[in-house]
């Protein structure tokens, strides 16, 4: 055998910064990073997006259709729709935010805990998560907040973040203790453990980075979840209340009396809604079919 | 086949126990006096004296300590006593028996509506997958999630009231007294929460699909010359239902959700209502009732879920 070793050419694959990389890969899932984008930048600068006082109550132009002035009408205080509209992305975005957030970091540590220690700890801990997951998400929350009541601090509903962020905690536990069960099993972890690591560092050095991936996943998964909710319970007038502008809020009262009159005032604040979580589901997806695409929500 | 259906039986049991301490002791927690709601209104207006509060608070069986009133309680919804609403005065279970059939044929339909949506669409998205079919099915299943049940159903009652000038009617017609009407008004609330349900299970049909037609035994159906058509309904159909039965019953939590809030929209004065009503008027009874009761079948759906999969793939076996 004295023939030459074929020469392989292949071409070493340019390094991309991982932003541009998932935008080529995933361009569905990068329209709605651009659109989520889009909604945080209104919901940031409100005052200079939206052409109206939100609260600003104009009775001379109540229930007025859209117009150059008032682009997508008038509600029947005669507040501008299209700036609650960009007023209620700000209520949206920072209780889905905040509320996914919360729940999702509760539910991943948790859910590292018990899939580490295992045992008595484990089988407690399912226990606790198996009770909550008996609940439907809308029946927890609105049990939470009839518990609860509102809680106002720094402009936000505290009980209802705890009511949107409670009903995640199983949901997350569950994926992410899955993922730490099968690391906990991994040589590098046998060897951190002989090397006589304590648990702590355990947990934060070798598992919790690999479970970064399902918790990103579940954490826009849910941030959509959490709009549909925060929507939901503020239509049932027990979310946020007026005359804070919210999407759900919009939706509920007054809108339901002047279904013909003033149709402006469903089909919009709807459609935010909608939009909202589409764009947050499309990114979702597509970062888990980029991520790890075995994880099951 | 017995042992696993005790077994997990069996596994039920602290699970729902557990349900039952949790609902109890949170709204122990809750803030504002029922008594004193009752009696005295929202505004506290009324004069009522403070022996009646207490002999009210005795009546209610208020005044005894926390484990004595959980014991009591328990004991009698065993029994299926669930007490009576402290707003109405009615035992718990006759106010939920008179709306229980109105919620509960809404959620059929939204699931019957869901099954005929899904299987077909998901199938079709999954063989045509990456074509304009596949595309526009998947579109429609995305919207489906975004978009709020109870939205839809405002959207659906705007496009009846515009153009065939319909109003949801105020009074529930049983589906025995007039079949005809009763599906009529019911149609709506269904397709409206019936949407998102459809929309989970395509996704999770297609996906399934997909991962069935990948087997060996479908490439031998196709070696042996079996119809395309007959290769997907009998192989691959057939084998991919599984997890679409997870998803169905999984979802049916959202179904209940839903229905919470589309109730409200279409005035239907079913189970979502009377809970959402109970929230607003500090009825801790009725509360305690309709949770504990909502996530007993809850669970119950989960138990028979597990044994349905067990039934259809002899494989699964609990551990």
């Amino acid at each position: 055998m004295t023939t030459a070793a074929p020469t392989v050419s292949y071409k070493v694959p340019k390094r991309r910064h991982p932003v541009l990389l998932f935008a080529t890969q995933q361009p569905l899932g990068a329209g709605g990073l651009v659109f989520i984008f889009l909604m945080a930048v209104c919901a940031a600068f409100a005052p200079w997006v939206a052409p109206h006082d939100p609260l600003a109550v104009d009775y001379g132009a109540m229930l007025s259709a859209p117009s150059s002035v008032y682009w997508l009408g008038t509600d029947s205080f005669g507040r501008d729709v299209f700036s609650r509209i960009i007023y209620g992305a700000r209520t949206a975005l920072a209780i889905g935010f905040i509320a996914s957030f919360i729940g999702c970091t509760l539910g991943a540590v948790i859910g590292v805990i018990s899939a580490y220690f295992g045992g008595k700890t484990d089988l407690i801990i399912q226990g606790i998560m198996d009770v909550l997951l008996s609940f439907p998400i809308i029946v927890l929350a609105i049990t939470v907040v009839a518990i609860l009541g509102n809680n106002v601090v720094l402009g936000f509903d505290v009980n209802l973040i705890i009511a949107i962020a409670l009903p995640m905690l199983p949901r997350v536990e569950r994926v992410v203790r899955a993922s730490a069960l099968a690391l906990r099993e991994l040589p590098y972890v046998d060897a951190a453990r002989a090397a006589g690591y304590s648990h702590a560092r355990i947990i934060f050095r070798h598992i919790v980075p690999n479970v970064v991936a399902p918790y990103l996943i579940m954490l826009t998964a849910f941030v959509a979840q959490a709009i549909l909710a925060e929507a939901s319970l503020s239509f049932l007038g027990l979310g946020v209340t007026e005359p804070t502008p919210s999407w759900g809020l919009m939706l509920s009262g007054s809108a339901a009396d002047f279904y013909q009159q003033a149709p402006w005032m469903i089909v919009f604040p709807g459609i935010a809604i909608s939009l909202g979580v589409f764009a947050f589901n499309l990114f979702g997806d597509s970062l888990r079919d980029w991520l790890d695409p075995k994880i099951k929500l | 086949m017995l042992k696993f259906i005790i077994h997990r039986f069996l596994l039920m049991i602290p699970t729902l126990l557990g349900v039952a301490v949790l609902v109890f002791f949170l709204l122990r927690l809750m803030p504002g006096d029922p008594v004193a709601t009752m009696l005295l209104g929202d505004g506290g207006g009324a004069n009522v004296p403070q022996a009646v509060i207490e002999q009210e608070r005795a009546r209610l069986g208020l005044d005894r300590p926390m484990h004595v009133q959980f014991a009591k309680w328990f004991w009698s919804a065993l029994q299926g006593d669930f007490g009576y609403s402290m707003w109405t005065g009615k035992p718990v279970l006759y106010e939920i028996g008179i709306r229980l059939e109105l919620s509960l044929q809404v959620a059929v339909m939204a699931t019957i509506l869901a099954i005929l949506l899904a299987l077909p669409l998901g199938t079709l998205s999954a063989v045509f997958k990456d074509t304009w079919i596949d595309q526009s099915i998947r579109v429609f299943s995305i919207a489906g999630l975004a978009v709020p049940s109870f939205w839809l159903g405002m959207i659906i009652i705007l496009l009846l009231l515009t153009y065939f000038s319909w109003i949801p009617p105020l009074t529930f017609t049983p589906f025995l007294e007039n079949p005809r009407e009763n599906l009529s008004q019911l149609i709506w609330p269904a397709l409206a929460v019936g949407y998102r349900y459809s929309a989970v299970s395509t996704r999770m049909m297609r996906s399934s699909i997909l991962e069935v037609l990948q087997e060996d035994y479908i490439r031998t159906a196709r070696a042996k010359g079996v119809m395309e058509r007959l290769v997907v309904a009998r192989h691959a159909m057939r084998n991919a239902m599984l997890p679409v039965v997870t998803v169905i019953g999984l979802e049916f939590a959202f179904l209940i959700g839903g229905l919470v809030v589309t109730e409200q929209v279409f005035n239907l004065n079913g189970i979502g209502k009377l809970f959402v009503q109970a929230v607003a008027r500090s009825d801790f009874t009725m509360i305690q009732g309709l949770v504990l009761l909502v996530s007993v079948f809850f669970v119950l759906i989960n138990f028979v879920i597990d044994l349905m999969y067990a039934f259809l793939d002899p494989r699964i076996r609990y551990r």
